[in-house]
């Protein structure tokens, strides 16, 4: 365990250094904040709680950007160590692939999840001091927003590695890494739409619920629109909750699921590869 | 059948290597005994890298198996032998935004050591002034004396050193040599692979020859000497017109060349104390004599022409 954290301390250190983490930080406060100052116009007069019209918005922002934020962090993190050099030295000393391989995870999330709290609870923070009333519920569901745009990211991060470990070129899990990117959070959605006015009828709603469990940013996104009553009904979400049987716990099950599968995966992966 | 009583440090035991097709390692068997400091010679693409991989437990020997320190490296006893290893890479990298001292402090707590002596270490290796900068700004030779001070992080008892010399000045070879002399009369293990053979034979006790994957020979150099049967050169400086008198007094020897005041000859490496002492009796005539035993350049050179055409 303590190896982990050495390694662990190292990326996070490594982050710092490099400005990664102010960079990402200072990214998602500034999207947050622009978000939360034009988006609480209209909020205010309606009488919806600041809080959960951010909550909306804030999910929608974290589609796009956590993914990306998760796979640039750790696309090059496998193969661009073999190539440069550094990964021949740290595995001769006494560590195991598993534990470089979580010892990078462990940090990459603490980056993540620093940069995200920092950056969306700032912007909570400013929509709480608009309000007038403080909404538990609203800020138990930003709390769950937060924590599962970690849990996005770190989804993504532990696709990263698995790409980083399957290929031999530091430019192709780059490449790799955009295409899966562009394919979870633009591609798929649209294609499943299109499928279901094509097909409407054809495919089941069994099948149509596995096929959105299938990509981990449509279960952010069911999680964080439809787990929470208001936020629902605020985003308009609530019809396709009601087809959509699955509590909240079984919605971040998936969402976890899709971190421990590509990261164990990715480990196994590792642990054969030859340097 | 009598085994032998120590084993050996390091040992390769009909270890092959394939990639796929391609074979990189074929049926080495060498044995490396506690406290003696061999090299690994060979050119590009010999194998000497994948033996210190094998050694690592980077890679799997495709046949055979790998011992260090009776241990086997891709086992689960690898991380045992690890911590008592210390290795520099051909080009050795690290994070380019740490510090020197940082870099030493992570590897250092990585072998779960003490951090103290890590300035010290830097200091060793002509870093001291650089350990709080970043290595971005390092030159090669730094770098490399660097990776110097983290493969002598925790006193190793084994070193394993690919291409140790390059980018280092002549004093710090020098100091660095010095350094791998007191590391073995410790009791360490060196395995060092290098293209320089000159510099690293008067400091090795034993020359592993490497070919196309395959172990040429391995022994010492007095030993590789006697096998080869490489001549030994001579060079004799005589009196003015004396020289071809004395080239006819040298039954045995094969002369090479005489010209006024120098007779160059060669013999069979038996016969050289002969040869000498039938000089000694020449009197004054000669005013002087230099000796070019074969060195580890002609060895090599040698036992791959042999081992190519067998």
């Amino acid at each position: 365990m303590k190896t982990i954290l050495i390694l662990a301390g190292q990326e996070i250190r490594d982050g710092f250094r490099n400005r990664w983490i102010i960079a990402l930080t200072l990214v998602l406060a500034g999207f947050a904040l622009s978000l939360t100052l034009l988006g609480s116009a209209p909020g205010g007069t309606v009488g919806a709680s600041a809080l959960l019209v951010i909550i909306v918005s804030l999910s929608s922002l974290t589609i796009f950007l956590l993914p990306l934020i998760g796979l640039m962090l750790s696309y090059d993190s496998v193969v661009g160590e073999i190539e440069r050099g550094t990964m021949l030295l740290l595995l001769a000393y006494p560590v195991t692939r598993w534990q470089v391989m979580a010892g990078k995870f462990l940090g990459h999330i603490t980056i993540l999840a620093f940069a995200t709290v920092l950056g969306y609870g700032l912007a909570g923070g400013v929509a709480l001091y608009q309000s007038e009333t403080v909404d538990s519920e609203a800020l138990s569901a930003f709390a769950a927003m937060t924590g599962s745009s970690i849990i996005l990211g770190g989804a993504f991060l532990a696709i990263g590695y698995l790409i980083s470990t399957c290929v031999r070129e530091r430019a192709t899990a780059g490449g790799i890494a955009i295409g899966v990117w562009l394919f979870f959070v633009l591609v798929y959605d649209m294609a499943l739409l299109g499928l279901l006015v094509g097909q409407g009828e054809a495919i089941g709603n069994t099948l149509f619920h596995v096929l959105l469990l299938a990509n981990p940013a449509d279960a952010y996104r069911l999680f964080n629109l439809g787990g929470f009553d208001n936020v629902a009904t605020l985003s308009g979400t609530i019809g396709m909750m009601a087809d959509v049987k699955l509590s909240s716990w079984a919605l971040g099950g998936v969402q976890l699921a899709w971190v421990i599968v590509p990261l164990s995966l990715a480990a196994l992966i590792f642990s054969k590869k030859e340097i | 059948m009598t085994k032998a009583m120590t084993i050996a440090t390091l040992q390769f035991d009909g270890v092959g290597k394939n990639y796929e097709d391609n074979l990189v390692l074929d049926n080495v068997t060498l044995d490396i005994n506690e406290g003696t400091i061999v090299a690994l010679v060979g050119h590009n693409g010999a194998g000497k890298t994948t033996m210190m991989k094998l050694l690592l437990g980077l890679i799997r020997p495709s046949q055979g198996h790998v011992r260090v320190l009776g241990l086997e490296p891709t086992g689960p006893e690898g991380a045992t032998a690890k911590r008592n290893l210390g290795f520099l890479p051909e080009t050795v990298a690290f994070q380019q935004a740490m510090t020197g001292l940082e870099i030493l402090n992570f590897y250092a707590r990585l072998k779960k050591i003490s951090l103290s002596k890590n300035l010290e270490l830097l200091e060793s290796v002509g870093l001291a002034d650089a350990a709080r900068r970043r290595v971005k700004t390092y030159s090669k030779g730094m770098r490399q004396r660097l990776g110097l001070a983290q493969a002598l992080l925790g006193a190793p008892r084994v070193m394993l050193l690919d291409e140790p010399t390059t980018g280092l000045d002549p004093a710090l070879r020098r100091d660095f040599y010095n350094t791998l002399t007191s590391l073995k009369q410790g009791g360490t293990t060196i395995l060092l692979s290098s293209h320089a053979l000159s510099e690293v034979e008067t400091k090795i006790d034993k020359a592993a020859i490497m070919s196309e994957g395959k172990l040429i020979t391995s022994g010492s150099l007095p030993e590789l000497r006697h096998a080869a049967q490489i001549p030994v050169r001579f060079r004799l400086h005589t009196q003015n017109g004396s020289a071809s008198s004395i080239a006819d007094q040298l039954a045995g020897a094969d002369i090479n060349q005489v010209n006024g005041q120098t007779v160059e000859f060669s013999c069979a490496p038996q016969d050289k104390m002969l040869l000498l002492r039938r000089i000694s009796e020449l009197g004054i005539a000669v005013e002087d004599i230099e000796i070019e035993l074969p060195t580890l350049d002609h060895l090599y050179s040698y036992y791959r022409d042999e081992g190519n055409v067998q």
